[in-house]
């Protein structure tokens, strides 16, 4: 081994290993101060967990928030899963009038700023009563991750064998019929890029929530710890602030690390392609 | 002759995509129409609205707070654009080859972007409080004089979002441009080698030019999310110091829930969606005449 490629090699791992700090250090920080004691707050000294019960007792209490966010979040991933699902199945296997319009309306939506629509959506689902609703803030979501999710659902879709599905057709089964039972099994990889994603944002979207859920006890975890921050009288509680920083990514940073798999090669197969 | 199953397939694909249809008219296309409407009419957030147009659109050259925060967006945009691309190529050739632990540093760099952007500018709120933050001590002990506060002069402000941004997305950018960066076959490197070229104008000549549709994916990506900048600068600065740190999400934000004017408000967003759909086309129509460019020239 040459002395310059054994230079070469460590040049790397010395800066490669100071960049995995600087990247690393804001995670251990804010896990390290969660639990550190600082005076004047509920953690006055020393190392405990005074910040998260803090926490728990905060507003209406971390688990309401914690429930509003879990609740969103799966009325979000199963909506979008349907949804994609059953239309990636349509625009990949069927032809019928308005397709091309429909898919190009689709795509529409990310050309669209967010705040742009999310000023009349305030206006329209306080008319159909879903104003201050969980379940109108998932519909919203559904509808932002619909273009990602159907793009890739439909490529998943077109990438199964015809003769798959068509074996089944011909036994007799209804297309809804083999689309559950054959279909589905084959395009799970996209099943799953598309429910991390629809997860990662419904979890941890702030603007959508911000704007249209105004009842501090249906806020969602974003919101919830936001609202500490705001609190103007009085110094901020930061170790309780980070704790919910803690509790908020953890969830993220498990599903991201068990998943990453799947993300990676959502985006090298699916998302960029065309 | 088509089988039984055959005949209805039209009404079928009609039937698949209902909910897709349902979404994308109720949710999407119904509000959009709202927008125009909406920004037409005086519409206070309580209250009846009454038809008021054009003067949601005369007003917009007096709302200097708009006009400031165009040219403060822009700067940013333009600011983060080029540091982040610079850094995530940076990561992306420190990674690219396959040797012990890149992919142990490729996760590492990754992890930022598995925390929520909102969750991640709190993180960064609390590291630059003078109160626990450890970045102060840190500015010391190197020898540099820390500012008095992370966020108090504009250009401290700036720049401590950036640092934000830059952790949350470089990871992210750095996984696009390794998929862009392995699709570039092996033989082509060695070709130049054997020509006699060095690494910077293999960089140059062969990386750059075939990383192109990548390069023009992120440029996309990142000029449209920055100049929709919301979160960041709503949590970390708040627009201050003296509204130095306003984007023009912000001042729309602004002008429907503390001046409750929603009318005013959807006038601004109307703005945006025009500037950024012709943005988008520009965009769009450069890269497909440069890639006709370069195949009428290879």
């Amino acid at each position: 081994m040459s002395s310059a490629r054994a230079a070469r090699t460590a040049g790397f791992n010395v800066t490669a290993s100071a960049l995995a700090i600087l990247f690393l250090f804001p995670l251990l920080w804010s896990g390290w101060s969660s639990v550190k004691g600082q005076p004047g707050t509920s953690q006055a000294s020393g190392y405990g967990l005074g910040n998260y019960r803090y926490l728990a007792r905060y507003g209406e209490g971390v688990v309401t928030y914690l429930v509003n966010s879990t609740a969103v979040t799966a009325m979000t991933v199963a909506g979008t899963l349907l949804v994609a699902a059953l239309g990636g199945y349509g625009f990949a296997r069927f032809s019928f009038p308005g397709k091309n319009l429909l898919f190009l309306a689709t795509l529409a939506i990310l050309m669209v700023p967010y705040a742009t629509i999310l000023i009349p959506l305030y206006v329209l689902l306080d008319r159909l009563g879903l104003q201050n609703s969980l379940l109108g803030l998932s519909l919203v979501f559904i509808m932002f991750q619909l273009p990602f999710a159907l793009f890739m659902m439909r490529n998943s879709f077109e990438a199964v064998p015809r003769e798959l599905e068509e074996a089944a057709l011909v036994d007799g089964c209804s297309t809804f019929t083999a689309l559950r039972r054959v279909l589905l099994r084959a395009v799970r990889p996209g099943l799953v890029t598309v429910a991390l994603f629809a997860f990662l944002a419904s979890w941890n979207d702030f603007f959508a929530p911000l704007i249209l859920i105004s009842d501090a006890s249906k806020f969602t975890m974003p919101v919830a710890v936001y609202s500490m921050q705001q609190r103007s009288f009085g110094a901020i509680d930061y170790g309780a602030l980070e704790a919910g920083v803690v509790v908020m990514a953890l969830p993220c940073l498990l599903a991201f690390l068990l998943l990453q798999r799947h993300y990676v090669r959502g985006f090298m197969t699916g998302a960029l392609r065309g | 002759m088509r089988p039984p199953w055959w005949r209805s397939r039209s009404f079928k694909g009609i039937g698949y995509t209902t909910p897709t249809a349902l979404v994308v008219v109720v949710l999407f296309l119904t509000p959009l129409a709202l927008v125009f409407w909406m920004s037409l009419n005086r519409w206070p957030l309580l209250g009846s609205p009454t038809f008021n147009a054009p003067a949601n659109y005369q007003r917009i050259r007096d709302n200097q707070l708009f006009v400031d925060s165009i040219g403060f967006t822009l700067k940013y945009t333009v600011v983060i654009t080029v540091l982040l691309l610079a850094l995530a190529m940076g990561l992306a050739l420190l990674v690219q080859e396959r040797r012990r632990g890149t992919g142990f540093f490729r996760t590492i760099y990754l992890l930022p972007a598995g925390v929520g952007f909102a969750a991640a500018a709190l993180l960064f709120y609390g590291m630059y409080s003078t109160e626990i933050g450890p970045i102060d001590g840190i500015m010391r002990a190197v020898g540099l004089t820390p500012p008095v506060s992370f966020t108090g002069s504009p250009n401290t402000a700036l720049f401590s979002t950036i640092a934000l941004v830059l952790w949350r997305f470089a990871g992210f950018q750095m996984l696009i441009l390794l998929t862009g960066l392995q699709s570039i076959p092996l033989e082509l490197y060695e070709a130049a080698r054997v020509d006699g070229a060095t690494r910077w104008q293999a960089f140059r000549r062969v990386t750059i030019p075939l990383l192109r549709p990548t390069l023009a994916l992120l440029l996309v990506l990142s000029i449209t999310g920055s100049l929709l900048a919301f979160d960041q600068f709503f949590i970390l600065t708040q627009g201050q110091p003296d509204n130095s740190t306003l984007t023009m999400v912000m001042v729309i934000y602004r002008e429907a829930f503390f001046r409750f004017d929603l009318g005013s408000a959807a006038a601004l967003s109307v703005v945006v969606l025009v500037v950024l759909v012709a943005l988008n086309v520009l965009q769009l129509s450069i890269l497909r005449r440069d890639r006709t460019e370069s195949e009428a020239s290879s």
